[in-house]
């Protein structure tokens, strides 16, 4: 019997590691679509789909709409601005909205942790995190995997180091659950001011400086870091970041085997990262985009009650030729 | 002229005169008349067979929100008074973070009138320390006292200018009532959910980590010996408040100090899962930090319980974790869940929690209460401590439903709420008169 993700899915952190690997795995099968000149397979034809963005995003809301157009769903785009959520609707008058339209499913954006939850818990329709406040980005989480285990050929047992700013990146959760749930080893790297006091707790490893960050790596994780961190006083400046905590090539270059490069974009070239690193032969970050499509195909497929075993057939019954 | 009132064969429990024995307490014209055994009813008196209750001075609580003016939405003064007597409290104080702000003589002289014609437990008006509780200005202390205030305070928020917390602890001592401070650093608490740890660092919450509590206890101690002024610490809520406490009370200073029910019960572990109805300020803390709170509430380092009673509309509390309210409802349970968590787990004896929960408070608000002496004003509770119960917020008396003990089964409540000689509340008889 395989198990079933439930209704929605909301983080990796309440996910069993066999459900982590029903979802990569009913992934792979769905590559291959997005390779095909016609990108469409029926399985979620005649399923409504709303993609709800409190916060803006490009990469993650164009990823879930290709996942969702290519599995043939009708897709609707709500962006907070322009909308009844600018004009202060409440979260649940949203949810009770959605509701009585009839809606399957929901992807939901949200600047507040825990927003996707919240939603779930009050409406029928299978809801999808795409990003709730400083909680998770579990899609994120398991597209970083599969990239990881497309690129080392295993998890277990990988040295995974997160770096940047922990505190605010829900990434970085998302990549943590996932990670040691599969038998990653994971650790984590950056300014203290940028660290959950006590994370140790959780299970990772802590490196103030990047050089031992790097010296113990198989790959890093290399994380967004926003600019309003240092107009809070978090970092003194940009330009000390990148001198203290920058991945560049010189560091790479002392490295005692070559480390895997990834990054979840938007990238600040020239502050967290390096352009010849983000740009060089060992970095992954366009595959990263690449499995994004097919990691939410995977997850909308699962949660509209699509049968693993079956995700080869129902891909193949599409209009295109083999 | 109320009715004679005989309670007859009760565990009378005072802990101002530290008695506790089976004993009948008369109650006449309004005042305590006589304890003790064998006492005969006058004519036309009201007689209660209380045996296997417990017959004690009425509840006082120091920290309520009352929500009027402002928000009667979500509570009266008429309806928290309800809601006090319900939970045996006989006297409660009102914290003034009303909109406006009671911040004047006209504003206290209100609340004072609105308990009055409501009848039920004791409203006390708290003044607010400045003007609008905009931490600028002095308010008028003098005069808000005159119209019936017992203390000042800008509960909600924390009087940030220690310039200010040092004028109002040095003029406050003119009129003789408490500074009750709320202790939070701003800097180090602004945009915080919940507390600061491993918790908050799964939920991806903000945290107020414990330093921003005991950077304004370390403060508001130190400006308390150098005026001589009494300085009342709210809702106390981690262990390093206690220890910073236990040294200011070694050395005499007139620092006092409450903790409220949940966070002597309960641990941010609560917030999991964003349940919003464990978003507080203060933060529920961690289990070491309730486990020092009970300890110094036994031993008197802190003084008495306070519920810090918060309304919220159910719709509010209805939001993602971020965007909900802070607080939570209180009066309704306070005594069964201390009762609960403490007596019967043996940290507290009972003689105890009455006395932190009604003498304690009373004498340092300087307020009537908290005993059974004859001659006394008859506030006095008969508490059940025997049957089990279970927490409905549905059937609260209060406006508001948020609390967290929702579901609870507690031992421990208010068989009868006597003010003034008259019955306020009793269970059966739904509202009274």
């Amino acid at each position: 019997m395989t198990p079933g993700l439930g209704k929605d899915l909301v983080g990796l952190e309440f996910l069993t590691p066999e459900q982590i690997r029903l979802i990569l795995d009913t992934a792979e099968p769905f590559k291959e679509v997005s390779e095909r000149p016609i990108k469409k397979v029926p399985a979620l034809r005649g399923k409504t789909i709303v993609n709800l963005f409190f916060e803006a995003s490009t990469r993650t809301r164009i990823s879930f709409e290709f996942a969702e157009k290519r599995l043939s769903a009708d897709t609707v785009n709500v962006a907070a601005s322009g909308s009844s959520v600018s004009k202060g609707e409440t979260l649940v008058d949203t949810a009770k909205n959605l509701e009585a339209m009839r809606i399957d499913m929901v992807v939901i954006r949200h600047g507040a942790s825990g927003a996707a939850q919240f939603l779930g818990e009050r409406i029928r329709s299978n809801v999808i995190n795409a990003g709730d406040g400083k909680h998770e980005h579990p899609t994120q989480g398991l597209l970083d995997m599969l990239t990881i285990r497309d690129t080392l050929g295993r998890i277990e047992g990988v040295k995974v180091c997160l770096v940047g700013d922990i505190l605010h990146s829900r990434v970085a959760r998302s990549n943590l659950w996932g990670l040691t749930k599969l038998g990653a080893e994971v650790a984590v790297c950056g300014p203290r001011t940028l660290l959950p006091r006590g994370i140790e707790a959780l299970g990772v490893r802590v490196f103030g400086r990047i050089e031992e960050a790097i010296d113990w790596a198989d790959v890093l994780n290399v994380l967004r870091l926003q600019l309003e961190r240092m107009e809070k006083g978090f970092i003194p400046s940009l330009r000390e970041y990148y001198r203290v905590f920058g991945v560049t090539a010189e560091r790479l270059a002392r490295a005692p085997r070559p480390l895997t490069i990834m990054h979840p974009g938007p990238m600040n070239r020239g502050v967290e990262i390096d352009s010849r690193v983000a740009d060089g032969p060992h970095s992954v970050i366009l595959n990263q985009v690449t499995n994004g499509v097919a990691v939410r195909m995977a997850v909308l497929y699962l949660l509209a009650g699509g049968r693993p075993e079956l995700a080869d057939a129902a891909k193949g019954t599409g209009g295109a030729a083999e | 002229m109320t009715r004679p009132v005989l309670l007859r064969q009760g565990r009378v429990i005072d802990p101002a005169r530290g008695t506790d024995q089976v004993s009948d307490v008369l109650i006449q014209d309004g005042k305590i008349a006589a304890v003790g055994p064998g006492l005969g009813a006058p004519d036309g008196a009201d007689v209660r067979d209380v045996a296997g209750a417990v017959v004690a001075p009425g509840l006082v609580d120091v920290h309520v929100h009352l929500r009027e003016p402002g928000n009667e939405d979500e509570e009266t003064v008429a309806s928290g008074a309800r809601a006090a007597a319900a939970g045996g409290f006989t006297a409660v104080c009102a914290m003034p973070n009303t909109d406006p702000v009671t911040d004047n003589q006209a504003a206290v002289g209100f609340i004072l009138r609105q308990s009055v014609r409501a009848g039920l437990a004791r409203v006390y008006p708290i003044g607010a320390v400045s003007v609008g509780q905009r931490g600028e200005q002095l308010a008028e202390f003098g005069e808000m006292v005159g119209a019936g205030a017992v203390a000042v305070s800008d509960d909600g928020r924390p009087v940030v200018s220690g310039h200010l917390m040092r004028t109002a602890l040095e003029y406050a001592r003119t009129f003789g009532i408490p500074v009750a401070d709320h202790c939070e650093e701003p800097t180090l608490a602004t945009g915080g959910a919940m507390h600061e740890g491993l918790v908050s660092a799964r939920l991806g919450l903000k945290g107020i980590p414990a330093a921003a509590e005991e950077i304004m206890v370390a403060r508001d101690i130190l400006l308390a010996e150098l005026t001589g002024g009494h300085v009342h610490l709210c809702h106390m809520s981690t262990r390093g408040s206690v220890e910073l406490i236990g040294r200011a009370k070694e050395r005499g200073l007139a620092v006092t100090a409450e903790v409220t029910p949940h966070h002597l019960t309960l641990t941010d572990a609560a917030c999991e899962h964003y349940d919003t109805q464990a978003k507080m300020n203060p933060p529920l803390r961690e289990a070491a930090d309730v486990e020092a709170l009970r300890l110094a509430l036994r031993d008197g380092v802190i003084d008495c319980v306070a519920s810090d009673h918060a309304p919220h509309a159910y719709d509010e509390k209805e939001a993602a974790f971020d965007d909900a309210p802070f607080g939570i409802v209180g009066l309704e349970t306070a005594f069964g869940v201390a009762h609960t968590e403490l007596v019967r787990s043996g940290i507290l004896t009972l003689p105890t929690l009455l006395a932190r929960m009604s003498t304690a408070p009373a004498a340092l608000f300087h307020l009537p209460g908290g005993s059974l002496a004859p001659g006394v004003a008859a506030d006095v509770c008969v508490f059940d401590v025997t049957t089990p119960w279970t927490v409905r917020p549905a059937d609260f008396h209060s406006k508001s439903r948020n609390t967290p003990f929702a579901g609870r089964d507690l031992v421990g409540r208010a068989l009868l709420t006597i003010v003034a000689g008259r019955v306020v509340h009793e269970p059966s008889s739904g509202t009274p008169r």
